[in-house]
């Protein structure tokens, strides 16, 4: 070939080899969203916090429509028993039986570890689909426990996302996400989490049980079990309203 | 002849007026000065005592490591039982359970909804035992604007500056939003007991102080204390005697590889108390030297002048046959008399002055507005044995030795030579 055809073309191949990755990369995202996000779901589970001290293990139950709309319950143990969390939108309250208290966690608050957990109120809140606020490109494959996975880089789309930018390694077969990283803007990692345990439900794969890790503290990171998940259940509107948490 | 010199010094003004009242100025600010210097630095290492460092502190060694945090999940858990052992082996030093916490506060509207909110740092103090003596420690009876010191559970102070923001009033419950000893979000409801106002603008901004019991079940810290702070029996910090016992206390745990062993620290081992105590000390000694040569100087140039001044008289003694050894003794002896009378008055004069400001105090707080280093907003001196002794260095030594150096003329002067000088 005319080397000068080669010199035009090259940079245009290279262009539509991009296209395709990232092409690539939405499609693989939107398989998992579509995975691991459902009109509404009720989900027991169990956390367990590995702490310098020991660990310790609560149950709760939450009721959750789609990425809006969230109602938790603590089960257990009787220290939590009772404490109630609601996330409406961007915003989120907590109640407390001991002080008969309802107040809005805000600001700096939304930092705070969950219950000692390795997650802040602010993963919490973080529920959006990934294709909704993150750019993504397929950067490699890897292998996690035998699965082959892609490895996808996202960027935030905007600002005020709580992670500038992830690290995730999908299943290539079952389109959930195997091992994340997550990252400030300065690049520093901030938390890790590592699921595992993948389940199919009602026709969608989902990982059951995830290991998180604040990498800014010391101790073995929080695992977080599911116990029992239904997905589009007949939830009560009431729930979602600051009325419940006192009931 | 010390009857006789003290004679002529009492009789004739000119010889001992002024070399005097020259010594009482120069001793009187030595001792003065010294007093001051202990006072002012001493204060603020008490103050930082007994809000924080204590003059030794007991906590485990990984909440040592980050104590400026004030990690509270790396707590001592058993504190009753360290309290005990420490009460057991150490009966002379007062021992204190704390718990420092940060959080925020909030004040709900007669719906229970937020009325107001601010950050606050908190103080769990062994209150209501009435044992560990930490209200009077802490002159918290002397600091209350309004209300009472907690006398039931679930009671809390709260600063007066702080009670203005968040618009609550004696007899008003809040709630502490805090972190428990596992890290969780806990909440907590105080009902006020009074509102105090420390005079230290960063405590006075937002602070909440409650019975250790009660800050124990609010942060999940069940028999847990970030710190058991003890006093020496003095009352004051004594740097030396503090290390000797935390190093006397840590070999007991030195074989053991838990990072939640206790550990002993001194309060100059503390924060940013190391240097500060460090400081305290090159400085205190490095103004009272600088002080002491200068007051020498002066009073060395006293002596000087003194033995000039005179220098008519000598002669006229030389020449009436009077021995120049006798002559320059008598001076020497007078200088002592001086030198003497002098220090008496100016280290009463001093120690006077230094009494005032020691219980009266000098108000620096409109200086201290916005500072963000827990400071004293009175400045007072401090009395120690030292300033009894102290002002006699350059008031006595000094002068005697101005005088020694001056009479050194004496020896050179020649008796054939004496009337011409007197005639001239």
């Amino acid at each position: 070939m005319n080397p000068a055809k080669i010199y035009l073309l090259a940079p245009l191949a290279l262009l539509m080899s991009l296209m395709v990755s990232a092409q690539d990369a939405e499609d693989i995202l939107d398989r998992v969203d579509r995975n691991m996000y459902s009109e509404n779901r009720i989900v027991e589970s169990s956390m367990t916090i590995h702490g310098r001290r020991g660990s310790r293990t609560m149950t709760a139950i939450t009721y959750s429509v789609g990425d809006e709309k969230s109602y938790t319950e603590y089960l257990s143990p009787p220290r939590e028993s009772g404490t109630k969390m609601l996330k409406l939108e961007n915003q989120l309250w907590i109640y407390s039986p001991s002080t008969d208290r309802v107040i809005q966690i805000s600001g700096h608050m939304l930092r705070q570890s969950v219950m000692g957990s390795d997650l802040s109120y602010e993963d919490m809140m973080d529920t959006h689909k990934l294709t909704d606020v993150y750019d993504a490109e397929v950067t490699g494959e890897d292998t996690i426990d035998g699965r082959d996975t892609w490895v996808l880089e996202l960027t935030a789309k905007t600002d005020g996302i709580t992670y500038h930018s992830r690290k995730i390694w999908i299943d290539t077969g079952r389109y959930v996400p195997l091992r994340e990283e997550l990252f400030a803007r300065s690049g520093q990692l901030l938390k890790l989490t590592e699921l595992s345990d993948v389940k199919n439900f009602e026709g969608r794969w989902f990982p059951t049980t995830t290991l998180f890790r604040d990498m800014l503290k010391e101790g073995d990171g929080t695992e977080f079990k599911i116990t029992t998940i239904k997905f589009d259940q007949q939830i009560p509107e009431h729930l979602f309203s600051r009325a419940a948490l006192r009931q | 002849m010390i009857k006789f010199l003290v004679k002529g010094l009492l009789r004739d003004k000119s010889r001992s007026r002024l070399p005097v009242i020259v010594v009482t100025t120069g001793v009187m600010l030595t001792v003065f000065m010294h007093a001051y210097i202990t006072g002012f630095m001493g204060d603020t290492i008490e103050m930082n005592a007994k809000f924080s460092y204590g003059h030794v502190k007991v906590m485990t060694r990984a909440y040592g490591e980050e104590m400026d945090q004030v990690p509270n999940d790396l707590a001592l858990i058993g504190a009753g039982e360290m309290l005990a052992e420490l009460r057991q082996d150490y009966p002379d030093m007062a021992w204190a359970p704390r718990i420092q916490f940060g959080g925020l506060v909030d004040a709900p509207d007669q719906y229970g909804d937020t009325k107001a909110q601010g950050p606050a740092m908190g103080m769990g103090l062994d209150l209501l035992s009435k044992r560990s003596g930490e209200a009077d420690r802490l002159n918290l009876a002397g600091s209350l604007v309004r209300g009472t010191l907690p006398e039931n559970r679930g009671e809390a102070l709260v600063s007066e500056d702080f009670s203005q923001k968040l618009q609550v009033d004696p007899g008003d419950e809040i709630t502490l939003i805090g972190s428990s000893m596992y890290g969780g979000m806990v909440m907590h409801n105080f009902t006020i007991s009074g509102t105090l106002s420390f005079g230290i603008e960063i405590m006075d901004r937002g602070t909440i102080i409650a019975d250790i019991n009660d800050v124990q079940l609010a942060l999940d810290m069940d028999n847990a204390a970030g710190e058991i702070i003890g006093f020496l029996p003095g009352g004051f910090y004594d740097d030396k005697l503090a290390v000797e016992m935390a190093n006397e206390f840590n070999r007991l745990y030195e074989d053991d590889p838990d990072e939640f062993a206790p550990v002993m620290r001194s309060l100059s081992n503390q924060g940013t108390m190391g240097p500060y105590v460090e400081m305290t000390k090159v400085w205190s000694w490095y103004v009272t030297f600088v002080f002491i040569v200068a007051m020498s100087l002066v009073l060395w140039n006293a002596g000087l002048l003194g033995g000039l001044r005179r220098y008519g008289e000598i002669g006229i003694r030389i020449a009436m046959g009077e021995e120049k050894g006798h002559v320059y003794r008598s001076m020497i002896w007078e200088s002592v008399f001086i030198g003497i009378a002098g220090s008496v008055i100016g280290t009463g004069l001093g120690l006077l002055f230094a009494y005032i400001i020691q219980e009266k105090g000098i108000d620096i707080s409109g200086m201290m507005e916005g500072a963000s280093l827990m400071m004293p907003d009175m400045i007072r001196t401090r009395i120690t044995p030292m300033d009894y002794y102290i002002g006699f260095i350059p008031g006595l030594l000094s002068t005697v030795a101005g005088t020694m150096l001056a009479g050194i003329g004496i020896y050179k002067r020649e008796t054939a030579k004496l009337f011409k000088e007197l005639e001239a």
